[in-house]
């Protein structure tokens, strides 16, 4: 993002936990307030990205241990003649999906709690620096107007 | 200088060399070289790269490797670089410039030293580097400011403005069904209140999974993932909408319709977006909520609910499911890694059971539709033809539970709501022969007139 930029900027989603970075702006005059804000929403978002890279890393990997693992079983190889990899269909991936969301199931509703809980606190505080940067606008329009 | 590639005997696996330049082509900096050492098919291919030379070596690198090394321009900013030598899957090559990190996939915590000391070589360096190689990774950050041109579309799509049309048809329905006079204004405010509604519980839905929706590829382009609005907006305009929705309802039809839509909202927002990530029993506190707008048109026109409305929302409850669980048996990859509880992932044969359960229970609520005095005889025989292919349907994706039968009920649902809606409508009693219970009926389109004079 330029230097020049007075906003936050958002990239293209993270490859491993498919969330978009934001890198937010500092103004220089940052009140105690926006600097609860800013550090609200980047210990969310290094918290989002630190929970989901995992998860997903761990999807990927026990996805290809279960495909490797049902292969063997079948008495297959994980590459077949022609050098591709050798998948197995929806049906019985389909074990594998129901296995995975189980295992995770308690770790899902811890990471709910956390992210509504967040979700709510940042959005309050969104709220909260919107109305006190309108009350300022607000003050300094009177004051204009006054002279 | 050469930029030679050369081929090393496949011992070393991966290293990284960085050494200066004398003549450089740019005076005060020396141009710093990195040499990135790949195994690729058992052969270890050496890049290298000038930094004003970059592009055009990498087109060329590419066509002789045929693909099986494509420099990855990530452009993923330093908080999360280190985690990328855990993909193994590609091999790629890196680039050091400090803008814009290109990020090596490959063994591990060798190259983890090595990226960082690239980084903090790229750091000091000054950044006299072409603009063309870091366009394309730049171009994808985008300022997360709100022009208020784009602002129509990204509230369309916040509110699922198709799927609020759909709901408000289905209200529409609910209105034109109910067996009183038909009021235009009131019909006009209970649509635009079930509308405002409606609108208001998907923002807030947005709202609050968006780190979920940027996990599943169905969902990964709304606008609170993308940024292009912020949370705050989101729910001020889901408050905008709702609260205005609602006091329409309230006062400009009757309570009961209003209470209804706070109901409806609550249910949906509350119950159901949070039941998602808990217990399968989503579906159907989903499928609740997807009947009571009819049952909402029908108290607008009439004020109470009787068992024309139960049965109005008895149909929509019922076509949720085939709806729903068709649609459910494709994702069952991105809900299982997203951590939603849906019956296609948990229990697949519940699933199927359920769908074509609902599917014959059309059938049977289309049968009592004439006993409740709401349609004539007609309609349940115009209706049996698609009833039966739905259930038709229904029922081989119960056998088979593959995709194409699932993607085939699933399409076949969006077709047969509306024109069973529509068969309803045409073959409803018409209110004065209801009171008049002597005449037969005339036709089920001359019916259909005599009610919409007011």
């Amino acid at each position: 993002p330029p230097a020049h930029s007075h906003s936050d900027w958002i990239g293209p989603p993270d490859k491993h936990s498919n969330l978009r970075p934001v890198i937010f702006y500092v103004p220089p005059e940052e009140s105690a307030l926006e600097r609860r804000l800013r550090e609200a929403r980047q210990e969310a978002q290094a918290s989002n990205q630190r929970f989901w890279a995992w998860h997903n890393r761990a999807f990927r990997q026990e996805k290809e241990e279960f495909i490797y693992s049902r292969l063997k079983a079948k008495g297959l190889e994980v590459r077949d003649e022609s050098g591709q990899k050798a998948t197995l269909n929806a049906e019985e991936m389909a074990d594998f999906y129901k296995d995975f969301l189980s295992k995770n199931f308690k770790k899902h509703l811890q990471y709910n709690r956390d992210w509504y809980k967040r979700n709510f606190r940042i959005t309050f505080l969104m709220g909260q620096v919107a109305l006190v940067r309108a009350l300022r606008w607000l003050r300094r329009r009177k004051k204009n107007v006054e002279q | 200088m050469s930029a030679a590639r050369r081929c090393r005997p496949p011992r070393a696996l991966t290293g990284l060399f960085v050494w200066r330049l004398r003549n450089t082509s740019v005076p005060q900096i020396p141009c710093r070289f990195v040499h990135l050492y790949h195994m690729a098919n058992k052969r270890l291919i050496t890049f290298q790269y000038f930094n004003f030379l970059k592009r055009m070596y990498v087109t060329q690198c590419n066509k002789d490797l045929s693909q099986q090394a494509k420099p990855k321009t990530d452009s993923i900013v330093s908080p999360f670089h280190e985690l990328q030598q855990l993909d193994q899957e590609k091999k790629s090559v890196h680039n050091i410039s400090p803008v814009s990190p290109v990020h090596q996939l490959g063994s591990e915590t060798s190259s983890r030293n090595e990226l960082r000391e690239m980084k903090s070589a790229a750091e000091t360096e000054d950044s006299v580097i072409p603009v063309g190689a870091e366009s394309k990774e730049d171009r994808q950050w985008k300022e997360m400011k709100l022009r208020l041109d784009d602002l129509p579309g990204i509230l369309a799509r916040l509110s699922k403005i198709k799927l609020t049309a759909l709901v408000v048809s289905t209200t529409s329905t609910g209105f034109a069904m109910a067996p009183v006079p038909f009021e235009l204004t009131c019909f006009l405010l209970a649509s635009l209140g079930t509308g405002l509604a409606s609108c208001a519980a998907n923002s807030i839905n947005q709202f609050f999974e968006v780190p979920f929706d940027s996990n599943m590829n169905r969902t990964k382009n709304r606008p609170l993932v993308r940024g292009q609005i912020s949370p705050l907006l989101a729910v001020c305009f889901a408050a905008s909408c709702g609260i205005p929705g609602i006091a329409l309802l309230t006062l400009g039809v009757n309570p009961l319709t209003g209470a209804l839509g706070a109901f409806n909202i609550f249910l949906y927002t509350c119950c159901y977006t949070p039941l998602k990530r808990m217990s399968i029993a989503n579906t159907w506190v989903g499928a609740v909520v997807g009947a009571i707008p009819p049952m909402m048109g029908w108290t607008a026109a009439t004020g109470s609910l009787d068992a024309g409305a139960l049965l109005l929302g008895g149909i929509l409850y019922s076509w949720q499911f085939p709806h729903f669980n068709a649609l459910s048996w494709g994702l069952r990859e991105d809900y299982s890694r997203g951590g939603y509880c849906m019956m296609s992932v948990t229990h697949p044969e519940l699933c199927r059971r359920v769908a074509l359960r609902h599917c014959l229970a059309l059938i049977g609520l289309s049968a009592v539709a004439p006993v409740l005095d709401i349609t004539t005889w007609t309609f349940p025989i115009v209706s049996l033809p698609i009833n039966l292919y739905i259930s038709y349907l229904g029922f081989r994706f119960y056998r088979d539970a593959n995709r194409s039968s699932s993607r085939k009920l699933f399409f076949c649902s969006l077709w047969h709501l509306p024109m069973l809606l529509l068969v309803m409508f045409t073959c409803k009693k018409s209110v004065l022969e209801n009171e008049d219970k002597g005449d037969l009926p005339r036709g089920s389109h001359e019916t259909a007139m005599e009610i919409r004079l007011p």
